[in-house]
């Protein structure tokens, strides 16, 4: 674990130093995310003039720790490991004695790192048009926030890296992942908390994993009412359930990647 | 005793075959037939600690795909292969340790990182420690002749430069069995003949165990004493680069500088005309019968100059592929 944990260090210095070349695009990746700050102003417009389970203010809160949220579990490795299959780039790092998954696990971390002050910078300027979003998490509220939000990323890349393994079969396995994305947009909590749904609706997407990608870790940080227990166990519901299929597609998929030529 | 062991390997790829047109468009779609192309078949070999081995065949041979299956990124179809005493396709940790694979027209380098931070990489995942790891720099960066490179953008350095610091990033681990598919592929000539010195001076030091692939026979001529040949997934040969020179070459390239042309016709009384450009004739005489043919052209001929040599390897090669067996 120790000797795993030293191999891990130095890949994730390595990727930061890479992430900065890329500097200039972090900031349009960041940009690119903008979308529930896009929404704050139009659901705070709604919320001032409609009947609405929350406030202005609450909406404002909402959509900006929704925008912190998704710019901490964004996740590309579908399009990656595509392209590594694809144009075979897959075939040195299978060896290697180290698993070829954590490449892409450190290169996230790192680019979360580097685009961290970016993503300070643009809430900034939320905070400066919207001074009444700003809030202070309870302690209990920012330290479960934080682990639900690790814990969503660690979802959302399982969920997506199980995806990218499909490109063993398909050229094309991206497509599945924007097709699970129309999804995500709609019951993650990224267009609108989950109080905005029907009863039954948001019961049963309690049930999926996209709210806890998006909706729960804000609801923490927010201290929103959210059942803690239910949380966390669909959490691990889906983790394992993604875990036991990422395996087994990656071994399934290892023999099909022999199979055709490497 | 051996460090590779190859028995009767095989490899089938299974190939979706489609017709033209909407018909075979819409059959394709709905109903896919495939045939399976067999990619190598019943190849068998040894190859012993700290040989120097060349493995040639055409373009589609079969040369990449057994290389593939020798390092466990292929499952073969049928036979057996052992490396360094391991089944390569079960990618143990201390199997993976031991070989390397470089692929001269795939990179593992990080294109727009200093290529040192690429290395620093490989010693970690390798598990080197910061010690050895300088150490092994420091002398392959040497042999390499790359040590003023290494803190350059990859993207910066010249096709060479970086064949030769992905030789570095392939070798930082000391594997014991090297598979160089094409490593001199696209360089020029001081780059290539750098390269070869290099792979010579690693085997000497390391005792590395070496197969080696090359459109390029300076390659193989400069690094290998043995050849294995493999035509259409068949191996057609197994032996020594001289034995193939003296069994599929017996006969030898006579060229003459004549102080006059002579018609067609006159010369071609002396042996198997091979070109006649101006007052410049080469032939391709038998060994036997080589000197009676040689006192006969002087005697009756106006010679300026000649000489007598062994066909080039390439062209004694072309030949064994052309028949397709070398029995």
């Amino acid at each position: 674990m120790r000797k795993l944990g030293a191999k891990l260090g130095v890949l994730l210095q390595v990727y930061y130093a890479y992430m900065l070349e890329y500097r200039a695009e972090l900031i349009l990746w960041v940009l690119s995310g903008l979308l529930p700050l896009l929404l704050l102003g139009v659901w705070m417009q709604a919320a001032a003039t409609g009947k609405f389970p929350l406030t202005p203010v609450s909406f404002a809160r909402y959509f900006l720790a929704a925008f912190l949220v998704r710019q901490l579990t964004v996740v590309w490795v579908a399009w990656e490991f595509e392209k590594e299959v694809v144009e075979g780039r897959l075939s040195p790092r299978l060896l290697q004695p180290l698993d070829p998954v954590w490449h892409h696990v450190t290169s996230h971390l790192a680019e979360r790192l580097a685009r961290a002050p970016f993503i300070a910078a643009v809430a900034g300027v939320c905070l400066l048009l919207y001074p009444q979003a700003a809030w202070l998490p309870t302690w209990s509220g920012a330290l479960l926030g934080l682990v639900a939000v690790a814990w969503g990323f660690g979802l959302r890349f399982l969920i997506q890296h199980t995806f990218a393994l499909v490109a063993f079969w398909t050229e094309r396995a991206s497509a599945l992942e924007q097709f699970w994305f129309l999804i995500y947009l709609f019951f993650s909590g990224v267009s609108a908390p989950l109080e905005v749904f029907p009863d039954l609706v948001r019961a049963v997407v309690l049930w999926t994993p996209f709210p806890y990608l998006v909706y729960f870790p804000v609801a923490l940080l927010l201290g929103l009412p959210v059942d803690l227990l239910q949380g966390f166990a669909v959490m691990g519901g889906w983790t394992g359930l993604f875990w036991l299929a990422n395996r087994w597609v990656w071994r399934q998929g290892l023999k099909r990647y022999s199979g055709m030529g490497a | 005793m051996a460090l590779i062991e190859v028995e009767s390997l095989g490899k089938v790829y299974p190939v979706a075959l489609k017709e033209p047109g909407w018909q075979g468009t819409l059959q394709h779609f709905f109903r896919r037939t495939y045939r399976s192309i067999p990619a190598v078949q019943g190849v068998s070999f040894q190859i012993g600690a700290g040989e120097v081995v060349g493995f040639l065949g055409a373009n589609g041979a079969g040369k990449t795909t057994t290389l593939k299956m020798l390092t466990g990124l292929i499952r073969p179809s049928e036979g057996l292969v052992r490396v360094a005493g391991f089944d390569p396709f079960e990618r143990q940790t201390k199997f993976l340790e031991q070989i390397t694979l470089v692929m001269g027209q795939k990179q593992q380098l990080i294109w727009d990182l200093p290529a040192l931070d690429s290395l620093r990489i490989n010693a970690a995942v390798y598990s080197l420690s910061p010690g050895i790891f300088q150490e092994r720099l420091e002398v392959l960066s040497t042999m390499l002749g790359v040590k003023g490179q290494l803190r350059q953008p990859v993207r910066k350095l010249s096709l060479g430069e970086r064949m030769k610091v992905e030789l570095l990033a392939a070798l930082l681990h000391q594997p014991r069995v090297l598979f160089l598919d094409e490593p001199t592929l696209g360089l020029d000539i001081n780059a290539q003949a750098a390269v070869r010195q290099f792979l010579q001076a690693y085997n000497q030091r390391y005792q590395a165990t070496i197969l080696l692939t090359s459109h390029y026979m300076a390659d193989i001529t400069a690094l290998c004493q043995r050849v294995l040949l493999i035509h259409q997934g068949s191996l057609i040969y197994d032996g020594q680069l001289e034995s193939l020179r003296a069994k599929f070459a017996p006969y030898r390239e006579v060229k003459l500088e004549l102080a006059r042309p002579y018609p067609r016709d006159k010369l071609q009384v002396y042996g198997e005309l091979e070109s006649l450009e101006g007052q410049s004739a080469r032939f391709l005489l038998g060994r036997q019968g080589l000197t009676n043919a040689i006192a006969q052209m002087l005697a009756e001929l106006e010679v300026v100059d000649l000489s007598v040599t062994d066909p080039p390897i390439e062209q004694i090669i072309g030949r064994v592929f052309q028949s397709g067996s070398a029995r």
